[in-house]
């Protein structure tokens, strides 16, 4: 069978994905819209899927695409600007176009589109879904599914959006150093979150989620490789790769879910691995802690599992102590009272849980009641213990997950019988 | 770009305040205004009379209606405007952030829109 037309597509949709996020960026920057640079290049991508595997994909793919782009977003731009001055800019930006078409390569300008997107003037939320579609070019169904939201409902909120970046005059450029460190979070947290939607289902069953976490890495090595010298895009890009490098552990042959402990190590990625533990290396060796750094390090003390046997807990403990202090969340206190009943005994972290137990948050919260349940088990408040787990039960939503709960509390009722 | 800096208090605090404390905020306020200026930013802006000042108008039925009082009533009221020229809204958000009004109240920053829009965006 002739596969050269499959591969020439792929290489075509590699080179158009690769172009996409940057003819965006570009032309959004200049005519300071993103819906009207989108628009503008629908034409021109539609055209490069359907000859480039015919013709192979041009020298300059993106020259290629500016070209066909360049009309349409001209066109776009003079229906806004209709005052004087509005033709005298619209001139500008026609001959700056046409110079770069000749020119060599296109600048790559998507960390500013990415920085306009996560905006503190643009609703959190929509944050990520924006970075995924302008980015990436994702439509807004592909989005919505990831987000478990209503396709009609992702939409609107990316118009509005988008308009607001028009409307409100969001600027298109990377912060300057004062400012750098909201804005970068904000780039940061909707990188995390595209990561979190798609990583929130282990089994992959869903093939729009599982390569949601994949998109996630790349838009977190295309920014650790544009600010190579931030520590905490490189410390989250550590913190995905160590995440992803455990994927096929999670669960068994049989679909169920496997916690880390008791997770097989042959079936860690070791590259991915090694990759992530040199960049945190790299980020640490910068001397400014933060909250990706820090994850990421809890990760890698898990890892050390590999080389040594047993896990770190008191490694673990310590980076959580610090964790809570940078970035205190309801998560990280669960996460840190397991630390401290692996390190110092489970009647240590009970007492670390009931610290939080106020917090209301908590009373819906699965993860709080499997820690909960698991402990007391461990100190043989069986009776709790099962209270505990039903709860867990009750709110989980992954089937995995709760059948591995719920065979830890049938374990529970044996215990009792002996 | 232009944009219109609302600047939002509580009018009761403000008209109960000691001289003492009217004097540093009037100061604080032509501070500002004056910074707007030398950056060469300022367009407008002014202070409103308080809202028992306000009358509020709407037709119906042929019939003009005159209500004595503001639009909405609203835990802060509108109390003044800055109209000012900046490059964008992190420029204008830089400016309202300086606005005295900030820190005790509320300032809202709405850009312009400006007429040459108003049909290409539809």
């Amino acid at each position: 069978m002739d596969s050269r037309p499959e591969i020439a597509r792929a290489a075509a949709d590699a080179a158009a994905r690769q172009s996409y996020g940057k003819l965006v960026a570009y032309l959004a920057a200049r005519i300071r819209d993103v819906a009207g640079a989108e628009d503008a290049l629908a034409d021109a991508f539609a055209a490069a899927l359907e000859r480039w595997p015919q013709t192979g994909v041009p020298e300059k793919p993106e020259a290629w695409l500016l070209a066909v782009a360049r009309k349409r977003s001209v066109d776009a731009i003079r229906r806004r600007l209709t005052s004087e001055a509005g033709r005298d800019h619209l001139r500008l930006i026609a001959e700056e176009i046409e110079a770069r078409m000749a020119d060599e390569d296109l600048p790559d300008e998507r960390l500013r589109l990415m920085f306009a997107c996560a905006h503190p003037a643009i609703e959190a939320g929509v944050r990520a879904p924006l970075i995924l579609q302008a980015i990436l070019g994702f439509d807004a169904a592909t989005i919505a599914s990831a987000f478990l939201v209503s396709p009609a409902t992702m939409g609107q909120r990316l118009v509005r959006a988008k308009n607001r970046i028009r409307e409100t005059g969001i600027p298109f450029r990377v912060p300057e150093r004062a400012e750098l460190g909201e804005r970068l979070d904000a780039v940061l947290e909707a990188i995390y979150a595209a990561f979190a939607e798609g990583w929130s289902d282990p089994a992959g069953t869903e093939t729009r989620r599982r390569n949601l976490a994949t998109e996630g890495i790349w838009l977190g090595r295309l920014v650790a490789s544009l600010m190579p010298d931030e520590p905490e895009a490189l410390g989250l890009l550590a913190l995905m790769l160590f995440a992803e490098a455990r994927r096929a552990a999670r669960r068994n042959a049989a679909g169920d879910y496997v916690p880390l402990a008791e997770q097989e190590l042959a079936l860690w990625d070791g590259a991915l691995i090694d990759e992530a533990e040199t960049l945190l290396r790299r980020a640490a060796a910068k001397g400014v802690v933060g909250r990706y750094q820090l994850e990421a390090a809890v990760q890698s003390a898990h890892t050390t599992r590999r080389l040594t046997g047993r896990t770190d807990w008191i490694a673990i403990k310590h980076l959580y102590d610090a964790l809570s202090m940078v970035a205190g969340s309801p998560v990280i206190s669960i996460n840190r009272a397991v630390a401290i009943a692996e390190a110092d005994g489970a009647a240590a972290g009970l007492s670390a849980l009931d610290e939080l137990g106020d917090d209301k948050r908590l009373h819906d919260y699965q993860p709080y009641w499997a820690a909960r349940a698991g402990l007391l088990a461990r100190i043989d408040k069986t009776r709790e213990a099962a209270a505990a787990y039903d709860r867990a039960i009750g709110l989980e939503r992954d089937p995995a997950v709760r059948r591995f709960l719920q065979e830890r509390r049938a374990g529970l009722g044996r215990a009792e019988a002996d | 770009m232009r944009y219109m800096l609302l600047i939002y208090g509580n009018e009761a605090a403000m008209a109960n305040a000691p001289r003492e404390s009217t004097e540093q905020t009037l100061a604080a306020y032509g501070a500002y205004t004056e910074a707007l200026k030398k950056s060469g930013v300022w367009l407008a802006g002014d202070r409103l009379r308080p809202t028992q000042a306000a009358t509020s108008v709407r037709m119906a039925n042929g019939k003009t209606n005159v209500l004595d009082g503001p639009y909405a009533d609203t835990k802060e009221q509108l109390a003044g405007f800055y109209m000012i020229e900046a490059a964008d809204i992190d420029t204008a958000i830089e400016w309202a952030a300086r606005c005295p009004a900030a820190s005790t109240g509320t300032v809202e920053v709405r850009p312009i829109w400006e007429m040459t829009e108003y049909l290409s965006e539809k």
